[in-house]
C-alpha cells in the first residue's frame, strides 16, 4: 500500500477495463515521474470528454455538437441507413471509406440472457427515422455473433413490412487467411454468399 | 476444485450454454456437458477475427470439446462443432428468445459446477432440436422444457393429484408454493383457479403428448405459461432475466402495429 494520493490514483486507474493492479501501479509511476505539462493535457483530455461529448440527437453516435460530424456532413446521400450496434463500429466502417450514408447506433444487441430486449435499445428511434420514406435501404452491420443475429432477425422482420431494402453484412473469409484454418460455420457462410466472377 | 480426481486433458461433448468477455479476446464459456456437468472454461482469443473456433463456442452450439483442467476454470484447447443449432435457431426471433431462456434454465437449475447432470443435458439438446427444426411452436417448446427441467430437477409439479395429499384429481385449485394442483381440504389460501383445459395442457407437455398440446387454444397456452414462469421463479431464488423477453407471438412482433400507427 502507498500513502493517500498514489494508492487513490493506482486504485482509479485498476477500475479502468484490461488494467489490473500491476498495470496500474507502472501507469501511476509513469505518471509522477512525466513532465507536469503531459500530465495537465491527460487532464484536459479527461475533463474535455466528461464536458462535451454526447450523443448526436440523429444517429445516437458519439458527438461533440447537437449532430455527429457523420449527420452534419452534407456530402453523405441520404437514402442508405447502416444500423450498428456500437459508436466503435461506426469508426471501424469509415476506415473502410466504402460506405456514403449514414448511421443509426442501436447501443448493444438483443441478448435475453443479459437481460437486453428491444426496449432497451434505440430501435423506436430507428423506426421513427424510417417512417419519413427518405431512406430506401437498410443495412443491419451488427455483430456476426448469436446476439448480433438476432438483432438482425428481429430488425428485418420489423421493418419487412415498410418495402425497404434490407440487406444484412456478408460473413466468410478474412483477407488474407488460409481456407483450411477457417472454421466450419464461417465457411459454410462464405459458401452461401459466394458471388460470380464477371469474365 | 471439484473432488474428482484431477485429469490434466479430458475430452466431453457439451452444449454451450452462455458465453462471457474477458479480458482483451478471450471468452469464458459455460458448457453444459454429457459427462462431466457443467463446466466453466476459458477460450483463449476466440474474440480476435483469426481465430479458429470463435464460431464454434458460440451459445446453442453442440461442441465437442478438448479441455485441460486449470487452477480455477478449465482451458479449452481444442473444438469441434457437432451441430449448430445457433443459425437456426436465429433466424426466427420467437425460437431464439424462447432458446435462450431454456438455456438460461439450464445453467441456473444445474447448480454445481461439474456434477454430471445426463438427464439435463439430454433435455436441452432435444429441445433446441425442436426449436431448430420448428417441429412444434416455440413457446410451447419452452413451457414443455421447462416442466421437465424443473422434474429434473425434483420439482415436478403435481398436475393429475393433490400436491400436499397425493388424494387423486383433477382438482380445480392450484398453488405454485404448494407445488401443483391441490384438494379442497389442504387448498392454502390465495390458490389460483386455472381452467381445467390449462392444466391439461401442462400434463400433455410433461409427458410429451404433442398431438393434445399443439390442439390447444391461445387463452389456455398463456394461462399454462403463466403458471410454469410462476413454478420456476419460486424454485430459483432470482428470477429468470430472459423469461419476461421471451416474444411469444407466432408471427409478427407485437410492437410492430402500434410502431407503424405512430406514423
Amino acid at each position: 500500500m502507498y500513502e493517500g494520493a498514489v494508492q487513490d490514483l493506482i486504485d482509479e486507474l485498476g477500475r479502468l477495463p484490461g488494467v489490473g493492479p500491476k498495470s496500474a501501479q507502472r501507469i501511476a509511476f509513469h505518471l509522477l515521474s512525466a513532465e507536469s505539462a503531459d500530465v495537465t493535457r491527460l487532464v484536459a483530455a479527461l475533463t474535455r470528454v466528461q464536458e462535451s461529448v454526447r450523443f448526436c440527437v440523429t444517429c445516437y453516435n458519439v458527438a461533440e455538437a447537437e449532430q455527429c460530424r457523420i449527420c452534419r456532413d452534407p456530402r453523405r446521400v441520404d437514402d442508405v441507413l447502416c444500423v450498428v450496434e456500437e459508436p466503435k463500429d461506426v469508426v471501424a466502417i469509415e476506415r473502410t471509406r466504402e460506405f456514403r450514408g449514414r448511421y443509426h447506433v442501436l447501443g448493444g444487441a438483443i441478448s435475453p440472457i443479459d437481460g437486453v430486449g428491444p426496449d432497451d435499445l434505440r430501435v423506436k428511434e430507428l423506426m421513427t427515422r424510417l417512417m419519413n420514406g427518405a431512406v430506401t435501404e437498410l443495412i443491419i452491420a451488427t455483430d456476426p455473433n448469436l446476439e448480433g443475429e438476432a438483432t438482425a432477425a428481429y430488425l428485418a422482420r420489423l421493418v419487412g413490412p415498410m418495402g425497404l431494402a434490407v440487406s444484412r453484412l456478408a460473413s466468410g473469409l478474412p483477407v488474407g487467411g488460409d481456407l483450411e484454418y477457417a472454421d466450419e460455420v464461417t465457411l459454410g457462410r462464405a459458401f452461401e454468399g459466394r458471388r460470380r466472377i464477371d469474365a | 476444485m471439484s473432488a474428482h480426481t484431477p485429469k490434466a486433458l479430458y475430452r466431453d461433448e457439451g452444449i454451450v450454454l452462455r458465453t462471457q468477455k474477458l479480458g482483451e479476446a478471450d471468452r469464458i464459456i459455460t458448457v453444459l456437458t454429457r459427462r462431466t456437468g457443467k463446466v466453466r472454461a476459458v477460450a483463449k482469443g476466440v474474440r480476435r477475427t483469426k481465430s479458429k473456433f470463435g464460431a464454434r463456442l458460440e451459445p446453442f452450439t453442440h461442441v465437442d470439446l478438448q479441455l485441460y483442467t486449470g487452477r480455477n476454470l478449465d482451458i479449452v484447447s481444442q473444438a469441434e462443432s457437432i451441430r449448430a443449432y445457433g443459425q437456426e435457431v436465429v433466424a426466427d426471433y420467437p425460437a431464439y428468445t424462447a432458446g435462450t431462456a431454456v438455456l438460461e434454465t439450464a445453467d441456473r437449475l444445474t447448480a454445481e459446477e461439474k456434477e454430471p447432470s445426463l438427464r439435463m443435458f439430454l433435455l436441452v439438446v432435444g429441445a433446441l432440436r425442436a426449436l431448430g427444426e420448428k417441429s412444434h411452436p416455440a413457446p410451447l417448446v419452452l413451457d414443455a422444457f421447462l416442466l421437465r427441467a424443473m422434474s429434473v430437477a425434483g420439482w415436478e409439479p403435481a398436475l393429475a393429484e393433490c400436491a400436499r395429499c397425493g388424494e387423486a384429481g383433477p382438482h380445480r385449485h392450484f398453488s405454485v408454493p404448494a407445488g401443483g394442483t391441490v384438494c379442497p381440504a389442504c387448498r392454502p389460501t390465495g390458490s389460483a383457479m386455472p381452467s381445467p383445459v390449462t392444466i391439461e395442457l401442462l400434463d400433455s407437455l410433461l409427458t410429451g403428448d404433442w398431438a393434445r398440446a399443439e390442439a390447444s387454444q391461445g387463452i389456455n397456452r398463456r394461462e399454462g405459461s403463466g403458471l410454469v414462469a410462476a413454478m420456476l421463479q419460486w424454485h430459483l431464488e432470482r428470477g429468470l432475466r430472459s423469461l419476461p423477453l421471451v416474444d411469444r407471438s407466432e408471427s409478427a412482433p407485437r410492437r410492430e402495429a402500434s410502431l407503424l400507427s405512430e406514423a
